[in-house]
């Protein structure tokens, strides 16, 4: 790692002000950024950990009954807390990494990061959710902006996620053997106006919605409605772990699963 | 440089550090804990698991400068107040749950952690839970075995030593 | 009633509490005072010409202490070879150098270029980072057949071409295995890749080098399975630091599985840089360096064709094997593909007509060494392979072609020379059928299929040559050492021993295990007895821990030490019961003269041997200190049958191994509880290399499998509970303990097994897959089945 200085600001103001310095970057729970750090691929010359900042922390409802989640509200806490509220949302939070990584990882991070093979862009984005930063809301489909790139400007902090609760959901997720990150993930939810799917894993653009599926479970929740539908392989990930041809059966593979095992 | 102030194994330690200092630099290099391992660099390994706050953490992907103010408790530390093993421990003892002993403190903290949580866990539930800790000598074989035995299990079924 | 000392005893393991509360001291864990840190620059293309190496700018940044090229190491030696292979024409092997910094050329991505010594590492690393090298990339010779070829890129400009040595065994079976191919009634022919592995043990290499001045003593500690062979090599071979003046010490060691056998160029990069600046220099692998800096293993391409005659009998077995060695021979290398593989091929079958060709390439990949088996696992895998494929092709039953063709008689002379002294392959197979539930298959199928699973069975037998090895035999073949162990047996004046061996623990419980050998000879309680290892300074010379050696090789150094004790405790017995030598017995103990009361106490014979008032001194030394080197006659031959049970996921091809179990015979077993830990993590590595492990070069010589995001490493849930078995013993008739070795078995047995049950689950769902490399991934897994 190159030299930087670490601060721990206690409040989103604190941590909007320290990130205004020059060269200086949002720790989340470190899980993803520590490891690139330790191969000098970012060089900041100073990290802003907002994992002392009480106020983006925890998971409540608000009076829309959506389910809120701080940005700083690490993986174990959702498994645990939105269990109750949102039952997918939680199971999908329960499988990310491993457990010690669930316990200083947060929805913030991972957002803010949009790995294309992480967990919870299928959420968000499957969900419908509404990013909220220090500045302003963000909707899911315009938040996505391709892998690691998202909406956020510079120095603006993920403060909360607002997850509309859908009927019923499921995320799958077919695991690449090595890293364990989503080989392909599909996150399924069904609400009263209709259906959402999110992939991640699979596409050289980062999470995406495939409308042809979410067109047919919109009219008849069913695996059976999926049959014969398919994603194209172009512009799939292509790598040692699967072809984009292969990734591609997986997301109708996965989708199929995730229909059938909704609750 | 900067001063950090935790409790380690129940002793408030104060150090200077750099911003880029990880907890188990902290640890091994500051505090001679050289208990805790470092087997990887891309937070997959385990071998450097330790309880921050009583949760498993890997010590490995967190900078000294969080662990401020924090209870962080090692390897060094799981033993009874008495210097006997502990449960998990003394299990993976009696189970041969080690071979060379480098994975072992990360194997030993994230057990722990998961017999706190959950008492008696499922072979399932044993295996999933180690998803982030590497043994590469036992073939995990004893090592479940010994989390189900420290648990209050019945082992004897399990394929025999 | 299970023992609970002495040999047989599954005694609890007590290294186990220093590495169960932290207090392992392993390479890392130890720091000298004023100690510098060493970061390598490492090379990042694979092949190309160093132009320019400008150290200036980073020479003046701050802590650096000095920075070292290719250039000081002028004069001194490269890292040797340890094997010397003769061809199939008779000329030896291709033998180019290989320095300590890169000289004039990169060969390898990780090559060590420059190393910059700084007051800490994070300083060596940012200076590393200042240091401007210029490189003239040349396009790379990563593929075997391809770097075979007239044009190849050539990986050492002073050899004529990348073929290390054509090697043909026995090269006078050729004409007789032709002629048996040709007359048979069936020939299985099988194409397959033995792919290429990292063996991450999960501590990672360090070295760290101290100088003192005022005895021109070096010292160097370091991560290795055997440090006479690490002061050896570096002494002679590389510094010229003559052996007085070296010390090795490898304390405890986080894993091995071959790739800490090898002399590397960290280690003498360290030994030689503390000399030069007079301060001690260490040098700790992160886990990315341990991919391009450990020696990898396998790495075959094989073309193995099996000849039966009309009643099924196997008449010829013909292989061609390209091995890659990578961009240089590291320590062991070129045994591994021939003397460690060619023999084997044989197996468990009597086939009277065999012949091996392995073309050894060179490459610019990271040199390939020994693994877990070290050549046994390829030689297995192709004949398992081969064998359950004829099968298939004849419609006959995988487990009965097998025991029609089972060696029964022993000893047996193979046709690839070599003798195996005892062994009971249908005693194995029938253990084997029974813990595995062969017969409740059928029904397990079904309930899978009802799931929507696919689930297949594999079976497969293993033979290993180990207890490495006779040194004259050896010899003969290329080795440049002997293969002899050592032990010196001290007792001390209490009566309570140290046992000071050449072997070395890397995890398989030497500390425990050993005194349970010395404990059953002398009648004593295992617990009076301690273990020396791991340092120069204090063992007699000894070639470490490899190739399941420990016990039948090292043990029986100490078997013999103890028997001189023995002889000579007897001796003053005698004197001391007024006795004739001759009468003495020792049981449980004590001495006493036979057909009489009389006895004394094994505490007073050894007070004796250190108080000699009443001694014959005229007669024998006082003391009482043996040491034994052994030189086994033969290899020992452990054997045994595997069974693995998997499902294929249709929809997906992920392969989940359901069942897996083993029946090994290793002969006698000294702890049956550390024999089985031994086996579990060996089927471990076998799954791992089936289903999981593939270390992967692009076109260009990238590795693209290069940490744990992308090289996948066996988890707890990848894996099942196994049944293991050791129950069918054989003992070894050539060594004192009749043991046979375990350590590698599991890696050699097992991955023949997953791949033929994944085969066979294939076919079940009316799949046309005769074969599939592994690792079998999901996507290959998928792929196969679209044909």
């Amino acid at each position: 790692m190159y030299a930087f200085d670490v601060e721990r600001p206690t409040s989103v103001a604190d941590a909007v002000a320290a990130l205004g310095k020059e060269e200086a970057q949002a720790l989340g729970g470190g899980q993803t950024l520590i490891p690139t750090l330790k191969q000098r691929l970012a060089m900041p010359s100073v990290l802003v950990s907002l994992t002392g900042i009480a106020e983006i922390q925890g998971v409540c409802k608000d009076d829309d009954g959506r389910v809120c989640i701080g940005g700083g509200t690490k993986h174990a806490v959702v498994a645990k807390e939105a269990a109750a509220h949102y039952p997918a949302l939680a199971e999908l939070a329960s499988h990310i990494g491993d457990p010690a990584v669930r316990n200083r990882g947060t929805i913030g991070g991972s957002l803010a990061n949009n790995d294309p093979s992480a967990c919870y862009p299928a959420a968000a984005l499957g969900s419908g959710a509404t990013i909220v930063t220090n500045t302003r809301e963000i909707a899911a489909d315009d938040y996505f902006q391709g892998m690691f790139t998202t909406a956020l400007d510079e120095g603006e902090i993920i403060t909360e996620v607002k997850f509309p609760v859908p009927e019923k959901a499921k995320y799958m997720k077919f695991e690449q053997p090595a890293s364990r990150f989503a080989l392909v993930g599909v996150f399924v939810a069904k609400y009263a106006d209709g259906v959402r799917v999110a992939v991640t894993g699979a596409s050289n653009d980062g999470v995406f919605r495939w409308s042809e599926a979410e067109a047919a479970l919109s009219k008849d929740f069913s695996a059976g409605a999926l049959d014969g539908l398919s994603v194209p392989g172009d512009g799939m990930i292509s790598d040692l772990h699967g072809s984009g041809d292969y990734r591609a059966h997986l997301v109708a593979v996965m989708t199929k699963r995730a229909v059938a095992a909704a609750h | 440089m900067a001063k950090v102030t935790m409790t380690v194994n129940g002793k408030s330690v104060s150090r200077d550090v750099e911003g880029r200092t990880l907890l188990v630099q902290f640890l091994r290099e500051k505090l001679n804990l050289t208990g805790t391992h470092v087997g990887c660099d891309t937070s997959q390994c385990g071998a450097c698991v330790v309880h921050v706050n009583g949760e498993a953490v890997k010590s490995c992907t967190m900078f000294a400068a969080e662990a401020e103010g924090a209870e962080v408790t090692t390897i060094e530390a799981v033993e009874n107040d008495d210097g006997s093993l502990s449960v998990v421990q003394q299990a993976f003892q009696d189970h041969h749950g080690l071979q060379c002993g480098f994975c072992t403190p990360g194997m030993v903290m994230t057990a722990t952690a998961l017999l706190k949580e959950n008492p008696k866990p499922s072979e399932a539930e044993i295996r999933d839970h180690l998803e982030g800790n590497i043994c590469r000598c036992t073939g995990y074989h004893n090592i479940v075995k010994a989390i189900m035995a420290a648990s209050g299990q019945d082992v004897s079924s399990v394929a025999a030593e | 009633m299970p023992k609970d000392n002495g040999i047989g005893a599954s005694t609890k393991r007590r290294e186990d509490v220093r590495f169960l509360t932290g207090h392992g001291k392993y390479t890392d864990d130890i720091n000298v005072l004023h100690q510098t840190y060493v970061h390598f620059l490492r090379s990042d293309v694979a092949h190309g010409k160093i132009t320019s190496i400008d150290t200036a700018e980073a020479a003046k940044m701050p802590g650096v202490v000095r920075i070292f090229t290719g250039a000081d190491f002028e004069g001194v030696g490269g890292l040797p070879c340890g094997w010397q292979v003769t061809d199939r024409h008779g000329e030896p092997m291709k033998e180019p150098p290989h320095p300590v910094l890169a000289q004039g050329k990169v060969r390898h991505v990780g090559e060590p270029i420059a190393a910059v010594v700084a007051d800490t590492l994070a300083e060596a690393r940012d200076a590393a980072e200042a240091i401007m090298v210029e490189i003239e990339d040349l396009p790379a010779a990563v593929d075997m057949k391809a770097a075979l070829k007239d044009g190849a890129p050539k990986v050492h400009d002073e050899l004529s071409d990348n073929l290390c040595y054509d090697w043909g065994f026995v090269e006078e079976n050729k004409g007789a295995v032709e002629e048996a191919i040709k007359n048979a009634a069936h020939v299985t022919t099988l194409e397959l890749v033995n792919n290429r592995l990292v063996a991450n043990p999960m501590e990672p290499r360090v070295a760290l080098g101290d100088y003192n001045r005022s005895d021109d003593m070096s010292t160097l500690y370091t991560t290795s399975q055997n440090p006479h062979v690490i002061r050896l090599l570096m002494g002679a071979f590389v510094l010229g630091i003559p052996e007085h003046k070296l010390r090795v010490v490898a304390p405890d060691v986080g894993g091995g599985f071959g790739t800490k056998i090898f002399h590397y160029a960290e280690e003498a990069f360290c030994t030689f840089a503390a000399r030069q600046i007079k301060r001690p220099v260490k040098w700790t692998s992160t886990r990315s360096e341990a991919f391009m800096s450990d020696a990898h293993g396998r790495d075959h391409v094989t073309k193995i064709e099996l000849a039966l005659d009309k009643d099924n009998n196997f008449t010829a077995i013909r292989t061609e094997t390209y091995a890659n060695m990578g961009a240089y021979l590291s320590t062991f290398a070129p045994s591994v593909p021939t003397w460690l593989h060619g023999t084997l091929m044989a197996g468990n079958y009597k086939t009277p007509n065999i012949y091996v060709n392995v073309k050894a390439v060179f490459t610019n990949t990271v040199p390939v060494d020994a693994y877990r088996g070290a050549g046994r696992p390829e030689a297995t895998f192709q004949l398992e392979r081969v064998i359950d494929k004829a099968a298939r092709e004849l419609g006959v039953d995988p487990i009965a072609l097998r025991k029609q063709n089972f060696i029964t008689e022993f000893p047996y002379a193979t046709p690839v020379a070599v003798e195996y002294d005892t062994g009971d392959y249908m005693a194995t197979m029938a253990k084997l059928e029974e813990i595995a539930d062969v017969k409740g298959f059928a029904a397990r199928r079904a309930e899978s299929e009802k799931n929507g699973k696919l689930r297949g069975l594999g079976i497969n037998c293993y033979i290993e040559a180990c207890g490495i090895a006779p040194s004259n035999l050896v010899g003969q073949l290329g080795a440049r050492a002997g293969l002899y162990e050592s032990a010196t047996v001290r007792v001390n004046a209490t009566g309570t021993i140290s046992v000071m061996t050449g072997s070395h623990s890397h995890g398989q419980g030497h500390e425990t295990a050993f005194p349970q050998v010395v404990a059953e000879m002398l009648g004593i309680d295992e617990s009076m007895i301690d273990i020396v290892h791991g340092d120069t300074a204090n063992t007699p010379m000894g070639m470490g821990t490899y190739g399941s050696r420990s016990i039948a090789v090292g043990g029986s150094a100490m078997v013999r030490a103890t028997e001189k004790i023995i002889n000579k405790a007897k001796k003053i017995a005698a004197h001391l019961m007024e006795a004739s030598e001759a009468d003495i017995e020792l049981k449980d103990g004590a001495f006493s003269v036979a057909g009489t009361d009389k006895s004394v106490a094994w505490g007073d014979v050894t007070l004796a041997a250190y108080v000699p008032h009443n001694y014959p001194l005229e007669d024998i030394e006082p003391g009482l200190e043996e040491t034994a080197f052994y030189d086994p006659s033969n290899f020992t031959y452990p054997s045994g049958a595997y069974c693995c049970e998997v499902e294929v996921d249709p929809e997906t091809g992920k392969v989940t191994v359901e069942r897996f179990a083993a029946a090994d015979d290793f002969g006698n077993i000294i702890n049956p509880m550390i024999v089985s830990g031994q086996v579990h993590g060996g089927i471990a590595q076998g799954i791992g290399q089936a289903l999981l492990e593939n270390c992967a070069y692009d076109e260009n010589g990238q590795l693209l499998s290069a940490s744990y995001m992308d090289y996948a490493m066996p988890r707890a849930d990848d894996v099942p509970f196994y049944q293991v078995d050791h129950s069918c013993q054989t003992p070894c008739t050539h060594n004192p303990l009749g043991v046979k070795g375990c350590g590698e078995a599991g890696a050699i047995g097992s991955p023949p097994a997953v791949i033929n049950a994944v085969v066979d689950a294939l076919q079940s769902g009316g799949h046309k897959v005769t074969h599939i490399d592994m690792p079998a991934t999901p996507s290959r897994v998928w792929a196969a089945m679209q044909g």
